[in-house]
């Protein structure tokens, strides 16, 4: 575990970064990057807590992530109610979702828990499609509404995207160093560990494993309604997709599952690849950075398990033994 | 009354009955012994009592309270704690917070379970090794680990299974030891062990089971002299060296 004043330093200064970039670096597409950049380190952050740190991998977020961008989306859309209050709708329907999901399965030994998220996912995506109240497969664009912080409309600046989403990018950061260092985050870890070992020491592990999926479930709606609002259109094969389930999913292996930085160290690297190949390459480009990506998962898989920040510790170690 | 008290206890596993028609009672205070061959039933007996299975009959009582049907960690929260017969350390924690997943159990605060922790591993002569990974220490290390945090959950009744199995004489001498400063607490203790000398030496009263079934239970003199015993454990060997 990192002491507090290290996290404490790294994380001030990675907020100062971010604090400061978008107003230094005017260009759009930069500030593009950026945005994405703190919505899936944010999310595979959410991710990590369940599937990194309590050992009970989700490939089924993409559920949250679509809960949450049609809570905002749609009551706007057809009410024009403010999506503050849709967003919170969607943070609770999520949690509620994670419940139905993990009570099944989370006193179950084994893969189940795997299997049905994923599969539960691909349901939600389907209700979705047939959903005509949010049209369908056909997906909401965002209305034209007075724009300002009611609505969480801007048109002509992307900073209070960005502004907004880095301070939920704090608060979950804080969240999970605050988790890591509590009696929840050792029985987490203890949990992935040896969960028999857990339960005589007197864990409850259904229990905490539900609290983790909650947790993380919760998180990851807010990110889908940022998204939505972002990008003013939503429909089921995007922000209900596997896509987005693996994608989280992948930031976090190539990171460094259940560590504090490897979310942002494996967003920096794979989306930075995503939105340059898709810039500097257009339409001949597609594929290519799946391509990449794919080999350097295998080359994580093989050379270092604990992904970048497994690298990163293995250098300093021998660094230190030099 | 005793501590805790077993009645008509059956565990089938389809057609094998691992445990038939047991009843036994452990009174506070008490070190009892359990030995028996390989496949007696005595891990099952174990796993019964602590929740880790459902016993197919019969009836578990802890302090005058029916815990049959509880699961391990309300178990452990009332205060019966086990060790594993095959050690299961949580690897990737140090000796410290392996110690602290213990402590856990009755201290919520990070900082109260290391300042318990931190007790428990001055107890078992374990605080220079507090800050090395669980994985990478011994056998008998983590063997030691494991009673250190079974104690941290502040328990009255302890179950050992085998925490001597694989230590040398020296190992094993240091183990009866800290045993025995564990019962000075004023713990109850159940201790499953192969080795005849150390179960003769620590306990109070021995159990022998057989098959599944309790076949003997008496005080150490009496039951090693036991003909059943001496038949379907000891053997004609330790007979004839006796
Ligand atoms: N979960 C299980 N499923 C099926 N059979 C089991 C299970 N657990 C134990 N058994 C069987 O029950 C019998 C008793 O096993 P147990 O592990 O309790 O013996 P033991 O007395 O602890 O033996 P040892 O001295 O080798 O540790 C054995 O025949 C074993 O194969
Ligand atoms: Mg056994």
């Amino acid at each position: 575990m990192q002491s507090a004043k290290q996290f404490t330093s790294i994380f001030g200064g990675v907020l100062v970064l971010f604090l400061v970039a978008p107003l230094i670096i005017r260009d759009t597409q930069f500030q593009h990057l950026m945005i994405m950049l703190l919505l899936f380190t944010t999310l595979s952050q959410a991710w990590n807590l369940i599937g990194g740190f309590a050992g009970q991998v989700s490939l089924g977020h993409a559920m949250f992530f679509g809960i949450g961008a049609y809570a905002a989306m749609a009551p706007l859309n057809q009410w024009g109610l403010t999506p503050w209050i849709g967003m919170a709708i969607g943070g609770l329907v999520a949690m509620v979702a994670a419940v139905i999901v993990g009570y099944p399965v989370f006193r179950l030994k084994g893969h189940y828990f795997v299997i049905s998220t994923f599969a539960v996912a691909e349901v939600v995506r389907e209700l979705f499609s047939n959903w005509d109240w949010v049209d369908g497969p056909i997906g909401l664009d965002a209305p034209l509404v007075e724009q300002g912080w009611r609505n969480f409309m801007f048109y002509h600046t992307k900073l209070p995207y960005h502004y907004t989403l880095l301070i939920f990018f704090a608060v979950v950061m804080f969240v999970a160093f605050r988790m890591e260092r509590s009696r929840m985050g050792y029985y987490f870890r203890a949990i992935k560990q040896r969960p028999e070992a857990a339960q005589a020491m007197g864990v409850n592990i259904t229990l905490f494993k539900q609290y983790a999926f909650i947790i993380s479930a919760f998180f990851t709606a807010i990110c889908g309604s940022m998204y939505g609002l972002y990008v003013l259109h939503i429909e089921p094969s995007t922000v209900l997709s596997l896509d987005i389930s693996i994608k989280i999913v992948l930031i976090a292996v190539l990171g460094g599952i259940g560590s504090l930085w490897g979310p942002l160290l494996g967003a920096t690297i794979l989306i930075s690849l995503q939105e340059y190949s898709r810039i500097w390459l257009g339409g001949t480009g597609r594929g290519i950075d799946l391509i990449v990506l794919g080999a350097l998962i295998v080359i994580i898989c093989v050379y270092e398990p604990n992904g970048i920040v497994g690298l990163i510790k293995r250098f300093s170690r021998k660094k230190r033994k030099a | 009354m005793p501590i805790l008290e077993v009645k008509n206890l059956s565990m089938h596993f389809g057609e094998l009955a691992a445990l038939e028609d047991i009843n036994l009672a452990v009174e506070k205070g008490e070190i009892l012994g359990l030995i028996g061959p390989n496949g007696a039933g005595k891990t099952t007996f174990f796993n019964c009592i602590t929740g880790f299975l459902n016993a197919t009959r019969g009836d578990i009582f802890y302090k005058e309270q029916n815990i049959t049907r509880f699961g391990p960690h309300r178990v452990c929260k009332l205060g019966i704690c086990r060790t594993f017969q095959i050690v299961q350390s949580f690897n990737e924690m140090t000796a410290l917070e392996n110690v602290m997943m213990g402590a856990f159990c009755r201290h919520h605060l990070t900082g109260d379970a290391r300042e318990k922790a931190e007790e428990i591993l001055k107890f078992t002569g374990l605080q220079d090794k507090k800050n090395q990974l669980a994985g990478g220490l011994t056998l008998a290390d983590q063997k030691r680990i494991e009673l250190a945090r079974t104690i941290a959950t502040e328990p009255d009744v302890v179950l050992l299974d085998e925490v001597m199995a694989g230590l040398n004489p020296t190992e094993t001498e240091e183990a009866i030891g800290l045993i025995q400063k564990v019962h000075e607490k004023g713990l109850t203790i159940i201790v499953v062990e192969h080795v005849m000398e150390v179960i003769m030496k620590i306990s109070h009263r021995i159990a022998v089971f057989d098959s599944g079934e309790l076949i003997v239970d008496g005080p150490p003199e009496e039951v090693v002299q036991d003909e059943r015993v001496i038949k379907a454990y000891l053997g004609e060997e330790y007979h004839a060296e006796s």
